[in-house]
């Protein structure tokens, strides 16, 4: 039996169909997941992108059976998710959730390792998520970030074939993130498969293998994390200057779109470097600029064309 | 799977607690010397026969060990409330175990306490039979069971903050009217004392005390209790499932 729950025929770690998920909220009905259909292949490295609000953490407690979905199935290794978290292939770090108190770190992963048929070594996992200053501590007596490393420690303790991070760097100071995502890499080396959701395009892009973008409950997008870094990861050039005309301005290398803000103009562009040299080269008198990412939530409006909910 | 180190790290983790410990163990022992040393020398409580000592001691040791099995509900609504519960149910820890985890150490606790308080007696000069101790104690240990469902179902309703009032009303009224602190032994208190858990709790303990330990209606009674305690635990639970 150990060896069938390990193979899976057709090679898919989570498949996703049709999924769709709504809650009632106080006035209306929110439609958190709006039929979502994704495969993700064992050994892949997947991100699941999208602005806050784009369901992707509904998406994430279907997949993992925290949630039943109202439509559409969610399966792991070809089975139902219980199936796959009973017999401990599974490891998760949920966006929300604090640890439980007077235990040491150290004493808790021991906790939570014993649960599992197959798990890693303690002193190994800490190792592993470079925790070793935190190991003894009171797990109530750490920092915001500190509490996440020593989640994604309890994720890991487990040696799960499928690893499941919601927003997994939320509260984590750069050097954390950096330890982070080094350990998530060494791991999903070990032909794992990782499923991530984040809404930082660096992050899928630096760390996936594939994102999957999501907006308002849908897929608006799915492939290699440079073509929807592209698709999204547009720059936008402010300054104040007053006489140049839009038609002149779009014509600047590396602008796909002007507008005009009464003195200000925004210039969207694809190539921001570009954009600049060109810009100043052509009207020197430019001044104010500043050069800011469009956030995922513009991006994601231009791609959808939706502002709202709906 | 190993729940034994997951129930060992468990009691250790309610060791700590000092909030809780001072509550539920230091409590009952505090009020048993302050009340039984100064009377250690009555002998005959009220022409009874039974020892001032005997007499809280076996008092003492329902109404702690009821607070150290109830105990475990408050446990469970922190977990809940940090999301703990969430996180466990992504581990092969099934509900079934995760109970046992909790029920178990809500009875490990309940022995520290019984162990403290016949200690404690017997410093202060309680005797009793070996078998008047076993008798006593096994059947605490049985009466305590509905106690433990009524710990589950508190925990999966309430929350941190208001489980504490909630258990520390519960068992105050179930000590009072269960007759925990003073005996009650006919009349209408009596009738309602009959139908309640703590009231057969307390006949178990009162075995110390030459009692008779429960009859067919104590058995018939404490089995209602669990088993209606346990439905609703069940309920509650799969409720808060449910919601995720």
């Amino acid at each position: 039996m150990a060896a069938l729950a390990h193979a899976s025929p057709d090679g898919v770690g989570v498949a996703l169909s049709g999924l769709t998920k709504s809650f009632q909220g106080e006035h209306r009905t929110v439609h958190a997941v709006r039929g979502i259909d994704v495969s993700i292949d064992l050994g892949e490295t997947v991100a699941l992108l999208g602005p806050n609000g784009a369901g992707k953490s509904t998406t994430i407690d279907m997949l993992l059976g925290l949630q039943d979905p109202d439509a559409g199935t969610a399966h792991l290794f070809g089975g139902e998710p219980k199936d796959a978290v009973s017999a401990g292939r599974v490891g998760a770090m949920l966006q929300t959730g604090q640890l439980i108190r007077d235990v040491s770190v150290r004493e808790l992963i021991t906790m939570v390792a014993s649960l599992y048929p197959r798990p890693l070594g303690v002193d190994e996992t800490i190792g592993l998520t470079r925790i070793d200053e935190i190991a003894d501590r009171w797990t109530q007596k750490l920092s915001g970030g500190e509490t996440q490393r020593a989640r994604f420690a309890i994720a890991l303790v487990s040696n799960p074939d499928l690893l499941v991070l919601d927003e997994p760097t939320v509260a984590m100071d750069v050097e954390s993130r950096r330890a982070f995502w080094t350990t998530m890499r060494d791991f999903a080396a070990r032909g794992k498969t990782v499923v991530f959701a984040t809404h930082y395009i660096e992050e899928a892009d630096a760390y996936a293998d594939r994102a999957v973008l999501m907006a308002h409950g849908r897929i608006v997008a799915d492939g290699p994390p440079t073509e929807i870094k592209a698709m999204v990861g547009q720059r936008q050039i402010r300054a104040t200057l007053p006489d140049a005309e839009l038609p002149d301005l779009e014509a600047l290398a590396g602008v796909t779109r002007a507008e005009r803000r009464g003195e200000s103009i925004v210039l969207t562009c694809a190539d921001s470097d570009a954009a600049i040299r060109a810009l100043l080269a052509r009207f020197p008198d430019a001044r104010d600029i500043e050069i800011a990412g469009a956030g995922l939530e513009e991006a994601f409006v231009e791609l959808t064309g939706v502002e709202d909910g709906e | 799977m190993n729940v034994a180190t997951y129930t060992r790290f468990e009691l250790l983790r309610t060791l700590r607690n000092k909030r809780f410990m001072i509550l539920a163990l230091g409590f009952p022992l505090v009020l048993y010397f302050m009340i039984a040393l100064p009377n250690r020398h009555v002998h005959s409580l009220g022409g009874t026969g039974i020892s001032a000592p005997l007499y809280l001691m076996v008092g003492l040791v329902t109404f702690g060990t009821m607070n150290a099995v109830l105990g475990a509900g408050a446990r469970i609504a922190a977990e809940r409330a940090a999301g703990w519960n969430r996180q466990l149910r992504l581990t092969p820890l099934s509900p079934r175990a995760y109970f046992r985890t909790k029920v178990l150490t809500g009875y490990m606790l309940a022995l520290l306490t019984i162990a403290l308080l016949y200690v404690s007696g017997t410093l202060l000069g309680v005797r009793l039979s070996a078998g008047e101790w076993l008798r006593m104690t096994v059947l605490i240990l049985i009466g305590l069971i509905p106690f433990a469902a009524l710990g589950i179902l508190y925990g999966h309703l309430l929350t941190p903050d208001s489980i504490g009032p909630a258990l520390g009303g519960t068992t105050a009224a179930l000590a009072i009217l269960g007759g925990v602190w003073f005996p009650i032994t006919n009349g209408v208190m009596h009738d309602i004392a009959q139908v309640l858990p703590s009231y057969w709790l307390v006949q178990a303990a009162h075995i110390g005390i030459g009692g008779n330990g429960w009859g067919a209606r104590g058995w018939i009674v404490l089995a209602i209790w669990t088993v209606a305690s346990a439905y609703l635990a069940r309920r509650a639970y799969e409720r808060d499932t449910k919601r995720a």
